[in-house]
């Protein structure tokens, strides 16, 4: 393919902060934001309504 | 050339028994899977072939890919006695230790893999709804498709990949290391907190797969101790002389179609540049299992990991390299191997996913499951002012997991499909056409009463006025629509397939 060379992407040159910190707010910003605000006020709703016993009793011996 | 890059999943599932104070695994998982197949044999719907239990005759975990396994290896046992059925699209449903467990059949691409991956969370889901009918009111068999219980606890989802036998090991080892290492960053499914020994929560709030807390070695025999990167397991289900079967046993189950496709596609693609000899340089980890952790561990993608020549290398540039050593090779060799146009669209999504991964991870939150994920936690957490071990993350973790249709996170998020609900819906009944799984399919939809067992590469039928006969399939690329349609279509009986099939060159 011709164009290989144009879609090969250099070794990056990142910061190495910005990711964890503060990603997310890119241009849809706060569409995305709201979206999200959205997700979890349903899984509030669908959340296991006692998370520690949910939590505590959930093993699983013998796998691989 | 590469052979056929032939694969499929096998995934253990996760599996609560509520309601009861009285609950063993091993019997909710019989009970889970044996309900599915009464109810819909009952229903005469398309799914497992009533009567025909799994043949063990071909199984040999313990045979390892250097020739004799290291002292003190310990070999996987097998379990005959549990349910262990055989389906219609040519999959394997069946109690592995104790979860149940469900493995696709053979498909030729990574495309079809993620369709009958997508059919065993229908089947699983179905399972559920039937138990619950069989079970006391109050009572529940839930059912989930991730890796780990929170606390130690690790359970499967490996992938096979046919290859040649004339491939060096040595060279599969090592770049097959490389990518299993440095893929997490697109396969994890993400985890709250971390289950390697002396790390606790506070300092891994969140890591990108499920899996990288369990692997200690670097090649190995084993699955459930001391679990190696490299899995050695020499059971090629197919002709050994010809052919191995790589038993990947890194990733992480999916929920994200996108990430099971790349999860596969992009590791036969590399498995068929090894096979080849095209892959010019080779990625050494000083410590692969330390790797291992370090690219699960690492969100801001950015930490060097540190090479045997003495060098550096960050997960994203070795997969960048790799991407183009796989650009490089569809130009040279075609993609054949890998599914053809299939291929091409593994090598794209890998670059949209790379690109994404390189600009801000959050912007694949519809594709991968461990960026979806971290948003929720983190977006839970900021919202109540949660400390990262509240149980609360750690119930969301396992509920993005959960496959009940309506307790199910990950159903909510949105995540991009690239099967059909209708195509999906087939694969339940309809097994690949361009593997052998399209003549074991066939033959058990059309003559099941007629086979006593079946498994990887062999049928065994019983027509009543002879003995068994033993079909054997030990070519997993022959037995495809293409090969055997008519001759099956011609046949009435089992009887008359097994005289056909006794018809020089008849196959």
């Amino acid at each position: 393919m011709a164009e290989r060379e144009q879609i090969k992407k250099p070794a990056p040159q990142r910061e190495q902060s910005d990711v964890e910190d503060a990603p997310a707010v890119s241009g849809q910003g706060e569409e995305l934001k709201a979206e999200l605000d959205e997700l979890l006020d349903e899984i509030d709703e669908v959340l296991e309504s006692n998370a520690e016993d949910f939590v505590k009793s959930y093993i699983q011996k013998g796998g691989q | 050339m590469a052979v056929p890059k032939i694969c499929g999943i096998e995934t253990e599932f996760g599996i609560a028994h509520t309601g009861t104070e009285d609950s063993n695994p091993i019997t909710a998982s019989s009970l889970l899977i044996n309900s599915y197949l009464s109810e819909v044999e009952r229903t005469g719907e398309g799914g497992p072939a009533s009567g025909v239990s799994w043949d063990f005759e071909d199984e040999m975990p313990g045979n390892d890919i250097r020739g004799i396994a290291p002292l003190g290896s310990l070999a996987p046992e097998i379990e005959t006695h549990l349910v262990n059925a055989v389906l219609t699209n040519g999959a394997r449903y069946y109690v592995d230790h104790a979860h149940p467990e469900l493995s696709t059949p053979e498909c030729s691409n990574a495309l079809d893999v993620t369709r009958y991956d997508k059919a065993a969370e229908l089947i699983l889901n179905r399972s559920m709804e039937s138990a619950a009918r069989v079970l006391p009111l109050g009572q529940e068999l839930v059912v989930y498709k991730n890796n780990s219980d929170g606390k130690g606890n690790s359970y499967g989802c490996h992938e096979n990949f046919l290859m040649a036998r004339s491939t060096p090991f040595s060279q599969i080892v090592v770049h097959a290391t490389a990518h299993l290492v440095t893929r997490q960053i697109f396969t994890g499914s993400g985890k709250v907190g971390s289950e390697a020994p002396g790390l606790t929560t506070a300092e891994v709030p969140f890591q990108i797969t499920q899996r990288a807390d369990f692997f200690e070695e670097e090649v190995g025999l084993e699955t459930t101790l001391k679990r190696p990167i490299i899995n050695t397991r020499d059971e090629p289900h197919a002709d050994a002389r010809l052919y191995r079967r790589l038993h990947v046993i890194t990733g992480d189950a999916n929920m994200s179609e996108v990430a099971t496709f790349l999860k596969v596609g992009t590791t036969a693609i590399v498995l068929a540049m090894v096979e080849d000899n095209v892959l010019p340089r080779e990625f050494r980890f000083r410590t692969p299992v330390q790797a291992m952790r370090q690219v699960s561990y690492d969100l801001s993608l950015a930490k060097p990991l540190e090479l045997a020549d003495g060098t550096t290398a960050t997960a994203l540039e070795i997969q960048w390299d790799l991407l183009d050593q796989a650009r490089k090779y569809a130009d040279s060799h075609g993609l054949d191997a890998v599914g053809g146009p299939v291929g091409d669209m593994v090598i794209d999504r890998w670059e949209q996913v790379l690109a994404g991964l390189e600009a801000d991870p959050m912007t694949l939150a519809r594709q991968l499951d461990w960026v979806a994920k971290y948003q929720l936690i983190r977006g839970l957490a900021q919202r109540h002012g949660l400390e990262p071990d509240d149980a609360r993350l750690a119930a969301l973790d396992l509920q993005y997991h959960d496959l009940r249709p309506e307790r199910s996170v990950a159903a909510r998020v949105g995540l991009e499909t690239l099967v059909s609900v209708e195509d999906a819906k087939a694969a339940i009944s309809e097994p690949p056409t361009d593997t052998r799984a399209y003549f074991r399919g066939q033959c058990l939809k059309r003559w099941a009463p007629s086979i006593v067992a079946a498994n990887w590469d062999s049928i065994v039928f019983d027509v009543g006025d002879e003995p068994l006969r033993r079909v054997p399939m030990m070519e997993p690329a022959r037995g495809t629509a293409d090969h055997v349609q008519d001759l099956l279509a011609d046949c009435d009986t089992a009887a008359e397939l097994l005289a056909r099939l006794r018809e020089p060159r008849s196959r």
